[in-house]
């Protein structure tokens, strides 16, 4: 998506980033499935309580949020000193640091790693870098069975099923699914096991106990790392990670590169954001923090790897490299219309809902206008929840418009202009002028009366309706950007639009309202969007 | 190039196309980019530690994540902890529903009923006979009976009913403790493998919030954060006590009743 690249070019990440087809043809059949739809819509509604309840308690929420912000951005302005750093405080305190430009390269470490000590199993804790890298699944290859211990992630590997949430990988189960699946994979297991999810989880400790006490190598990620001390951090819930952090003989961390924190200090700003914004708790049940090796506690090898895949190519765009400031609480795939009634696994990619929509393209990066992953940006409706949770203040919708831009100039090769690349060059084209813009405003308030009836427009003309075929688009707003600003500020705004050609094959109907945040259209004021933002160019719900 | 100086110059250059940072990675020594960093947000100022709003407040918070907290005015520890060994093993006998008996997920011989789990609860005068584990650090006294850690491999750990520490620091915003390593605490093994962790915590260690409490904290030592027994939200996003550490988390607040204005009395 760089056009002109000074220096090293940074390749696309490899990995468990895509899936084998487009969103929206995985997102019909994930439609289909009301049990899927009911799974996920039970449980992204609890915690979406639960989030606000811990959120409110805190009055100071939003100074946490800006710090949060300003730490990320300053943190990757000089990422190259913090892992320098970092590297030369977990070296001096008795780790060792490895550096791995993409996933090939980190499982091929961690594989000689593992083999070095000898085992033929370990540990695992959660982490969003082995999945997205396929550890598990190279450590196969070479013979070493990798036993997961969370619970969610212990669902997925019993099942033979791929995560589809980054903190509740099977948050499309329910208990009596996760009960039918204990009781036909779980060796030893109880018949008279109940759905209770205290049972279940109790079922979870029987049957991990003994796997934990004589594991003698562990692999975790990492949430945070601390240049300044060399500290890791891996924040949890149910103790599988201290006992992985703590029992084993030799720990291997792998951590993507744009984890590092530069101070101890920062710590007290992401250990109050990101519980909260997870599981809605005002601290999850165990942080456990180490540095190098202590004598006498926990494993007495410490290897720490850094894991590139694609990292420095999003730290290459202006406006992309955002994504990269993502704690993973969460709380973005929770509040997300699309990702409630698809579920994770149409995303393709390990990183599902809205941060992966703008993660995923940008690790692989988008090869073409019909690279599978480059129908993620229109994963969204540009609703502007995600960015109102966001504990980081992540724009997502503002990124999701910048890929879009991206992807539509990736497609201008091809002979048929695809609808995404219609409707981008259409609001490109709406958006230069503002009479035109005015007019599509109005238009799109048009569009609002016909989907009085329901409140959701369940399709829209060719070509917009090659993406409402799969998904409603929801109604335009009641007042549109242009009208509030006139009414609230009393003169005319001027959209600051691009100056695009208009598109190709003359297409001139007006295609839904521009987008207010998005970074091609005027700035709209902080907030103002909300669920009641208006469509984006795309006409996507 | 090797991958570390290949992906150093590849952020490098990406900070210099997306045109951030100086992009050549020399700056000086202790360059410091915290002073852009707007921290607004609470960072003290609070209640001052240890005072009785402050303790009230953690009371509440332990209590709301599962932990049981009770008061122990100073010297009377070691009957508080012999009380909340006691409460412990009568909530939890074996048999119930968090000690299941022996079944097919979870074989007698297996790890979870070794010999020594067979000597809990405590007896009937309330001690935790052999079945108890203390770091080499607890003050003398407080558990007379525990057996202190003297390295015990996993296994051997599993055979603990219950361990006994104090702590380095809590938090009483967010109901977390903090274990440091120090040696009143142990290793961090030894606090998580038992089901039951007992916990004192004098009221001079009690913060207000999460910026207190880490600036309370050496980085440097191996820092367990403790915040309710162990949980999860996996199954729905629906929270549910009692997965892998130590099911029962049993907090002893020591607090002088006489002078609360001087909980360090
Ligand atoms: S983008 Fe923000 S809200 Fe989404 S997972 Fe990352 S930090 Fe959380």
């Amino acid at each position: 998506m760089t056009a002109a690249f000074l220096g090293i070019p940074a390749p696309p990440g490899v990995g468990q980033l895509r899936g084998g087809r487009p969103f929206p043809a995985a997102a019909r059949d994930a439609l289909a499935d009301s049990q899927l739809r009911r799974n996920l819509g039970h449980a992204t509604g609890v915690i979406r309580t639960k989030r606000a309840a811990a959120v409110g308690e805190l009055d100071d929420w939003e100074q946490l949020r800006l710090a949060g912000e300003a730490i990320k951005r300053a943190t990757m302005a000089r990422l190259d000193d913090h892992l320098v750093r970092l590297e030369a405080e977990v070296t001096a305190r008795g780790g060792t640091v490895h550096w791995a430009r993409d996933a090939h390269e980190a499982n091929a470490i961690v594989t000689g790693l593992v083999q070095a000590t000898g085992a033929t199993e370990l540990v695992k804790v959660k982490s969003m870098a082995t999945q997205e890298i396929g550890l598990n699944a190279a450590l196969a290859d070479a013979g070493i069975t990798a036993h997961e211990t969370d619970l969610a992630e212990l669902i997925i590997q019993l099942g033979d099923d791929v995560p589809s949430h980054i903190l509740v990988p099977a948050i499309h189960r329910n208990r009596a699914e996760i009960r039918e699946l204990f009781l036909r994979e779980m060796p030893g297991v109880d018949p008279s096991l109940t759905a209770e999810p205290r049972r279940l989880a109790m079922a979870a400790r029987a049957h991990l106990r003994r796997t934990f006490l004589r594991a003698r190598v562990a692999v975790s990620g990492a949430n945070f790392g601390v240049a300044e001390t060399g500290s890791l951090v891996v924040v949890e819930s149910e103790g599988n990670g201290r006992m992985c952090l703590t029992l084993p003989e030799t720990l291997i961390t792998v951590m993507g590169i744009e984890k590092v924190v530069p101070s101890w200090r920062d710590l007290e700003v992401f250990l109050q954001l990101l519980p909260r914004s997870s599981t809605g708790e005002r601290m999850n049940p165990y942080t456990s923090t180490w540095t190098g090796v202590t004598p006498g506690d926990g494993p007495q090898a410490f290897h720490l790897v850094l894991l590139d895949n694609g990292r420095t190519a999003a730290l290459g765009d202006a406006v992309g490299r955002d994504a990269l400031h993502c704690i993973r609480c969460s709380a973005c795939l929770n509040v997300c219309p699309v990702y409630e009634r698809t579920g994770g696994h149409a995303y393709g990619s390990v990183y599902p809902g809205p941060i992966g929509a703008v993660l995923s393209p940008q690790l692989t990066g988008i090869h073409s206008g019909s690279d599978d992953n480059a129908s993620l940006p229109y994963a969204s409706s540009l609703c502007g929840a995600c960015y109102d949770v966001c504990p980081v203040r992540i724009d997502i919708p503002s990124l999701l418009v910048r890929l879009r831009t991206a992807h539509v100039d990736a497609a201008r090769d091809r002979p048929l202009p695809t609808a995404e690349a219609l409707t981008m060059a259409a609001a490109a084209w709406v958006m230069s002028s503002p009479t035109r813009f005015a007019a599509a405003e109005t238009a799109s308030r048009l569009g609002r009366l016909a989907g009085r009836a329901t409140g959701r427009l369940s399709s829209l003309p060719p070509p917009l309706s090659a993406w409402t075929s799969s998904r409603d688009a929801p109604r335009p707003p009641e007042e549109t950007f242009r009208q509030w600003w006139s009414r609230t500020r009393g003169g005319p705004a001027h959209p600051a639009g691009q100056a695009n050609p208009p598109p190709p094959g003359g297409f001139a109907g007006p295609a839904g309202s521009a987008e207010p945040r998005g970074s091609a259209g005027p700035a709209g004021p902080a907030g103002s969007a909300g669920p009641a933002g208006s469509a984006g160019p795309a006409g996507s719900a | 190039m090797n991958a570390r100086e290949e992906v150093l110059a590849r952020i490098r250059a990406a900070n210099a196309n997306a045109g951030v940072g100086l992009g050549g990675g020399v700056r000086g020594p202790g360059a410091d980019d915290d002073g852009d960093i707007p921290r607004e947000y609470h960072r003290g100022g609070g209640p001052a530690p240890g005072s009785p709003p402050l303790l009230d407040l953690l009371r509440r918070r332990l209590v709301d994540y599962r932990a049981s907290v009770v008061d122990a005015a100073p010297g009377d520890e070691p009957a508080a902890i012999r009380a909340a060994l006691a409460a412990a093993s009568a909530e939890h006998p074996r048999g119930s529903a968090e000690h299941p008996p022996p079944s097919a997920d979870n074989p007698p011989g297996s790890a979870e009923h070794s010999p020594r789990s067979a000597e809990y609860p405590p007896d009937s005068a309330g001690r935790g006979g052999g079945a108890v584990l203390v770091p080499p650090g607890l003050p003398a006294g407080w558990c007379p009976d525990g057996v202190v850690d003297g390295g015990f491999t996993a296994v051997e750990l599993d055979g603990f009913a219950a361990v006994v520490t104090g702590c380095a620091a809590a938090c009483a915003l967010t109901g977390t403790i903090a274990l440091d390593g120090s040696p009143d605490q142990g290793r961090r093994a030894i606090t998580l493998v038992p089901d039951v962790h007992v916990c004192v915590v004098r009221a001079d260690q009690v913060v207000h919030g999460v910026p207190e409490l880490l600036a309370r904290l050496d980085p440097t030592r191996p820092i367990t954060l403790i915040s309710g027994p162990s949980a999860t939200s996996d199954i729905e996003f629906d929270r549910v006590e009692g997965v892998h550490g130590p099911r029962t988390l049993a907090v002893i607040l020591v607090t002088d009743p006489t002078d609360p204005t001087d909980p360090t009395a």
